[in-house]
């Protein structure tokens, strides 16, 4: 079997062997990359800056479990930078398996710097059916959100005193691993025009350049490497940028595959064509 | 070690073990997979079955017309229970009647705030002055590849002549698209992957800090 | 009757709602409001549909497939228990219930996990399919190519150069290609949507 044969037809456990090797090694062997920093992750954050002294933003943590390697991060830088500026978040979760991991975050959180749920920071909970939910949110926070996610009534909470709507936040940053991404612009920036930032998965990440272009979202974290961004620009190192070694190591190898891939892909055509060239000339 | 700890590493260890079996599948298919992604299924299930109970049933429906005396939650209601009626044959059509004002609802929302959100604020982004520099001429660019990229998809005439070219020129920017949409979907699946393994890396060293 | 009825429904409250959207009145707020209510507990009335469904096909897979019995019964077991777990709102919402160590324990890693083979799927997709067969292959190809290398640290300055490129790349082609897909993504919804008013677009009401 020529060599071009032998490299096109490996077993595929081959290639994610060498796959999970890029990924163990850098994380048993720690380092540090640094990444260069985007506009959109600056926007992002120049807003958290101002959520300070009572200040009030909307986090939407819209993910799964699925997705979390990539937001939770992001979340989690987030919800530090606005605490210690003493500003006050209001955190909603229309992922239906969101809610869970929002209160463990928001819960641990909240124990470093002492902040109370109800006075400092509210979770409204989830809602099935995010595109609705994000249009009744518009109206009042109530009407979706009766009581908090714990069945606190939100009426009764401190915080919640004379915040009814977008109108009343400074703004939505909305960590989506789906479309609860696009119903946070069409439902949440188009109808009520709330200013609204993502943090979206990598696989999502190009899709929201037109909006960004457009000015219906002001700022954009994208993937990983924009949580690593975040994390920089907050001088906050965590799992964003624990994550940059083993993406530039895998990334490496993927390149190193598509590399060789295609220089037997050409070898096989040339080898073909050299052999067809000689049947036709007998 | 005190007994939280114990049981901090018990739930982890399963943690460990429920990805350990997940990741067998790679090799091949095998009962230790089957079994966690049924568990996994049931749990799921089960989780969302009581999300929904105590988050949305329980605040929307009961605490309002039981315990407030708001009645007239009685009438989404009513037509919240007639979708059940899908499961029956017999009575399957009335189930048409709560779809239809949910999609009714629905629809008549989503018409005008797309045609907003994709279509108007995307043709607005589109148009602006155009000042003689670099970026004003990215801006030209990037217009012309978004009618180009427009012109791909315009059936209604032969792909011939102008609109050959165009749609030619358009159907290469859409393989940029493309190919950048691979590029960070890449990272965006290694970051998963190596979320776990920064977890199986993080259990060995807990089982070996509790137990040793 | 059966037909007509839902159709005309769908009619009325989707021009209801798109009047409504042009008429700032406060009536025009509040019923809005409401109509998000209404539609917020129709539907949550309508999900446990889907729970059953599931439940009843593993049953059902159970009595009829005797490989799969032991299966089947994994799940029916992990949804009682999750169900048994979070009976009352506190256990459910707190963060050391059991329902929230088989939530973080099971359910995360399970979940979290299964969808983390993707990379292993996508490195071997690069590797068997990602070949520069015709220009239009190549293109995507080189795109993707330049893209996933701004993640490999190089001297300077092919470093700001890559990631200058790649900014371009994502803020001129790619900006304008996926403008052109959400322009007529949005053309087409808004179309069905309107067919789906009028009633040329029936599929939501099934068979008879």
């Amino acid at each position: 079997m020529p060599w071009y044969d032998r490299v096109l037809s490996i077993d595929r456990r081959w290639v994610y062997l060498i796959l999970g090797l890029a990924v163990v090694v850098p994380v048993i062997v720690e380092m540090h990359i640094p990444v260069t920093l985007s506009r959109e992750v600056q926007a992002v954050y120049d807003f958290v800056s101002e959520v300070r002294d009572g200040e009030l933003m909307l986090l939407a943590i819209d993910y799964d479990p699925s997705t979390m390697a990539e937001l939770h991060p992001m979340a989690e830088a987030i919800i530090r930078q606005v605490f210690e500026q003493n500003g006050h978040l209001l955190l909603s979760s229309l992922s239906q398996f969101g809610p869970a991991m929002t209160d463990e975050l928001i819960t641990r959180i909240a124990a470093d710097y002492g902040k109370v749920h109800g006075e400092d920071f509210v979770f409204l909970g989830y809602k099935p059916y995010p595109a609705i939910t994000i249009l009744a949110m518009g109206s009042d926070f109530r009407v979706p959100f009766p009581n908090d996610y714990y069945g606190n009534i939100v009426d009764e909470l401190p915080m919640m005193a004379g915040v009814h709507n977008f109108g009343d936040v400074r703004g939505v940053v909305a960590l989506a691993g789906g479309t609860a991404a696009d119903f946070w612009i069409i439902y949440g920036n188009a109808k009520f025009g709330v200013p609204v930032a993502l943090g979206v998965t990598g696989v999502m990440a190009s899709d929201y350049y037109p909006y960004l272009q457009a000015g219906q979202l002001f700022g954009l974290i994208p993937g990983i490497k924009g949580a690593a961004e975040y994390e920089q620009i907050a001088d906050r190192p965590g799992e964003g940028v624990r994550g940059i070694p083993y993406q530039t190591t895998s990334h490496a190898v993927i390149l190193c595959l598509i590399i060789v891939t295609n220089i037997a892909f050409f070898a096989k055509r040339a080898a073909t064509r050299r052999h067809s060239q000689a049947i036709s000339s007998l | 070690m005190g007994e939280t700890s114990w049981v901090d590493l018990f739930w982890t260890t399963v943690a460990a073990l429920i990805t350990l079996a997940i990741f067998s599948f790679l090799y091949k298919d095998n009962p230790a997979f089957k079994f966690v992604e049924r568990l996994w299924v049931g749990i799921t299930t089960g989780y969302w079955t009581m999300l929904l109970y105590h988050t949305s049933f329980t605040d929307k429906v009961v605490t309002p017309i039981f315990r407030q005396g708001q009645w007239w939650y009685i009438i989404p209601s009513i037509l919240g229970i007639l979708m059940w009626f899908r499961l029956s044959k017999k009575y399957g059509f009335l189930a048409r009647y709560s779809l239809a004002f949910y999609i009714g609802i629905s629809t008549g929302v989503f018409i005008p705030l797309t045609i907003k959100a994709s279509i108007l604020y995307q043709l607005h982004g589109s148009i602006r002055a155009i000042e003689p520099t670099w970026s004003g001429l990215m801006f030209v660019v990037a217009f012309l590849c978004m009618i180009c990229s427009l012109s791909y998809f315009f059936f209604s005439k032969e792909h011939k002549g102008l609109l050959g070219v165009t749609s030619r020129i358009g159907i290469f920017t859409l393989m940029i698209g493309f190919g950048t949409g691979f590029g960070l979907t890449v990272m965006g699946r290694v970051a998963l992957l190596g979320h776990r393994v920064s977890f199986l890396h993080d259990w060995v060293q807990q089982v070996v800090g509790t137990v040793f | 009757m059966k037909k007509q009825l839902p159709m005309f429904l769908v009619f009325l409250c989707g021009m209801i709602m798109i009047v409504q959207f042009v008429v700032p009145h406060e009536y025009s707020q509040t019923l809005f409001q409401h109509s998000q209510d209404f539609v917020i507990v129709i539907g949550v009335l309508a999900l446990p549909i889907g729970i059953y469904s599931l439940m009843k096909s593993t049953v059902t897979k159970a009595r009829r497939e005797p490989k799969e019995r032991l299966y089947s019964l994994i799940t029916i077991i992990g949804f009682a228990v999750m169900i048994i777990a979070g009976l009352k709102r506190d256990w459910f919402t707190s963060s050391t219930s059991l329902s929230s160590n088989l939530f973080n324990y099971i359910l995360v890693p399970a979940q979290a996990t299964l969808f983390s083979m993707l990379a292993f799927y996508i490195a071997s997709a690069a590797y068997r399919a990602f070949r520069a067969r015709t220009a239009l292959a190549a293109v995507l190809l080189i795109t993707a190519f330049v893209v996933m290398l701004r993640l490999i640290p190089m001297p300077e300055p092919l470093s700001t150069w890559n990631a200058e490129f790649v900014r371009w790349i994502l803020e001129v082609p790619n900006m304008a290609a996926k403008r052109a897909i959400l322009i007529g993504v949005g053309l087409g919804a808004v179309t069905y949507s309107i067919k789906l008013l009028l009633g040329i677009e029936r599929a939501y009401m099934g068979g008879d």
